[in-house]
């Protein structure tokens, strides 16, 4: 009578780690987002570019392997360090009386200027600071915000897509006209109404620092993809037998929702938050550039591109390289590792 | 349709009113004394209680009058009719030139599944949709404008066919190719999902060759899903590609709003947000009517 049945069914989690190690593409991409991920949690708790603010070379420095090239905008630096007598025009200038008290209140404030170097591993931008750091602490904010606001925005549309699809009938109907209402608003709009309003508004002090604006941007404005699905799939599952022996146990509405069906559709919202992520990164990166994103004092990929423009027409392409380089890799492997997500959960292709 | 449209209204007027700043404070500035602030509020109904407002709202929204741009003094409902023709000289191009190009390319892709070809493409699309907009922008501006010198680097004029020949073609060939990518890939899988069905076996059996079938079969019906995504896609020839208006001058909606945006121009904002929600639910109206002449199968409830 025992040992009829002696294999223990595979974990679902454990399956997919094992189909995850058998797809190539799958594999190194997960690679790449991992050392993403070690990186940013360097970056976050400041062993790696934590003086990205500083101004350690001179403006505009070369890349090292580029140190030849002619710099006109750091040779001018250098050379306002060490400038000669200016003419004497105390006759004519109005300010000339306040010299020496200005002079002398210099005097008390203590000021370093730091060494400047003529080359940085990977160039400098206007200012002299470093591109490599800062590229390394814009990965750090430009993915800190993705995967937030796709945490938030599938919170939101996962809670609102399991209700409407559960309970079905009015809480439905309302929930699928707030849907079409969101919906109905061309996404860029939405984002530039809120925009406006979380910039100009009643609680703009609240946001002033920091990325919660973009994130909260980000995933009002994104919940509606991840509802639609976690819906569908909730109507789908409510009345499958597995749901309704729950019911028969006594298990409540809420045990029903999160704790049975919920973890079988977490495929879909797994995959599908990925998806976000990638969305997002994207949208924070355009949002950033137009300086409706992150704010002045932190620096993204998106910031580094505004930057990069006008760089570009002097010549100055290490800036856009290092932006454009940290977020195609990342990307690319993110999308890639989605892609792998999706058929190693994806039933149907079993 | 319209309880959809009174909740957007209702969206947009309680975010701008609970969560937007004081359109008195915003009017009047730093420096404003009492009286003037006052003059303001009476001015824009702001010391009627809610309902009223949420009332002037409606009724400004259904009159076509909202009153003139806070900072330019422009006449809102002048915005349209000034930026719209700008927007549509290239998005309606972009639009086109990116579907006729994304149809072929895909129907190829889907003929080589699976082979060398097939893979490669689908590599270098997710290597492309990786790299931002805004780069593509950048380098092409810099390189084919700045550089090369073929196109101009930016400027509008005043008259259409100079604007479609020289100020157009270089914004209008970044958006297409960027676009391509996405376009590609998502109708590589409706080309692929119909390449299963059985017609497409029936067609095997009967002896017909492998180019015939793609043609004659399955990019009809590939058809039917490709509309849908088209159908999403023409509202976005209103809005217009806010980025590549803002990178080339093109006076257009999307860059209107996004200057609007930056100096809390709030009617502005609402207006184009409003109308242009309209635009999108009677173009999605439209399609929905259009797919019952393009598949008999499908029947509007």
């Amino acid at each position: 009578m025992a040992a009829v049945l002696d294999v223990t069914p595979e974990n679902a989690w454990t399956a997919l780690w094992r189909r995850l190690q058998q797809d190539r593409v799958g594999a190194v991409s997960l690679g790449i987002v991992v050392a993403y991920l070690v990186m940013i949690l360097f970056a976050t708790a400041g062993y790696l570019a934590g003086g990205w603010s500083r101004e350690v070379g001179v403006p505009y420095a070369n890349p090292a392997f580029l140190g030849e090239r002619p710099n006109l905008e750091g040779a001018l630096r250098k050379r306002a360090e060490h400038k000669g007598v200016a003419p004497d025009l105390s006759a004519i200038d109005p300010l000339a009386p306040k010299y020496a008290e200005w002079e002398r209140r210099t005097g008390e404030l203590k000021m370093t200027e730091p060494e400047r170097a003529m080359t940085l591993p990977w160039g400098g931008d206007r200012w002299g600071r470093d591109v490599l750091d800062k590229a390394i602490k814009g990965s750090q904010v430009s993915i800190a915000v993705g995967v937030l606001a796709a945490l938030c925005a599938t919170v939101i549309g996962t809670l609102l897509g399991a209700c409407a699809g559960f309970y079905g009938r009015w809480v439905n109907d309302v929930l699928e006209w707030l849907y079409n209402v969101f919906t109905s608003i061309p996404s860029i709009l939405l984002i530039f109404s809120l925009a406006a309003v979380l910039r100009s508004g009643a609680f703009a002090h609240l946001f002033a620092s920091g990325i919660w604006t973009v994130v909260i941007i980000l995933s009002v404005t994104g919940w509606t993809g991840m509802y639609r699905l976690v819906r569908a799939e909730y109507m789908k599952h409510r009345s499958r037998e597995y749901v309704l022996a729950a019911q028969a146990i006594g298990a409540s509405a809420a045990a029903r929702m999160f704790a049975h069906i919920l973890p079988n559709v977490s495929h879909v919202i797994l995959v599908q938050l990925s998806l976000l992520v990638v969305a997002f990164i994207k949208v924070e990166v355009i949002l950033s550039f137009l300086g409706l994103g992150v704010p002045l004092d932190m620096v993204s990929w998106g910031t580094m591109l505004s930057e990069a423009q006008t760089e570009l027409v002097i010549g100055k392409w290490w800036q856009l390289a290092a932006a454009t380089a940290f977020m195609a890799v990342f990307l690319t492997a993110f999308s890639m590792l989605t892609d792998s997500l999706r058929d190693a959960l994806d039933p149907r292709l079993r | 349709m319209v309880p959809t449209l009174a909740g957007v209204i209702v969206l947009i007027f309680f975010l701008f009113k609970f969560f937007g700043g004081d359109p008195s404070q915003i009017l009047a500035g730093q420096v404003a004394s009492q009286e003037q602030i006052d003059a303001i509020r009476r001015e824009l109904g702001l010391d009627q209680p809610w309902y009223a407002q949420l009332g002037i709202f409606v009724r400004e929204i259904i009159s076509f009058d909202f009153g003139k741009s806070w900072m330019t003094r422009e006449q809102v409902s002048g915005i349209f009719l000034t930026r719209l023709p700008a927007t549509l000289t290239i998005t309606i191009p972009i639009l086109l030139l990116e579907i006729s190009l994304a149809i072929p390319t895909a129907m190829l892709v889907a003929y080589y599944r699976g082979r060398l070809l097939d893979r490669a493409v689908m590599v270098i699309c997710v290597a492309a949709m990786s790299v931002s907009f805004l780069v593509y922008i950048i380098v092409g501006q810099y390189l084919l404008g700045f550089q090369l010198g073929w196109f101009p680097v930016q400027g509008w004029s005043d008259d259409f066919w100079r604007n479609l020949f020289t100020y157009a073609p270089l914004p209008i060939l970044l958006a297409a190719l960027v676009g391509l990518a996405p376009q590609t890939r998502l109708y590589r899988s409706f080309f692929l999902d119909e390449t299963k069905s059985d017609y497409v076996r029936t067609a095997r059996a009967k002896g017909l060759s492998e180019p015939a079938i793609m043609r004659k079969h399955v990019l009809r019906n590939a058809l039917v899903p490709v509309l849908t995504n088209v159908s999403l896609l023409v509202p976005g020839v209103f809005v217009g590609s806010f980025l590549l208006e803002i990178f080339f001058s093109i006076p257009g909606l999307g860059r209107e709003i996004y200057l609007a945006v930056n100096r809390s121009d709030y009617p502005v904002i609402q207006a184009v947000t409003i109308y242009l929600s309209v635009l999108t639910m009677l173009i999605n109206l439209a399609a929905d009517v259009l797919y019952t002449f393009v598949d008999p199968r499908i029947q509007l409830r």
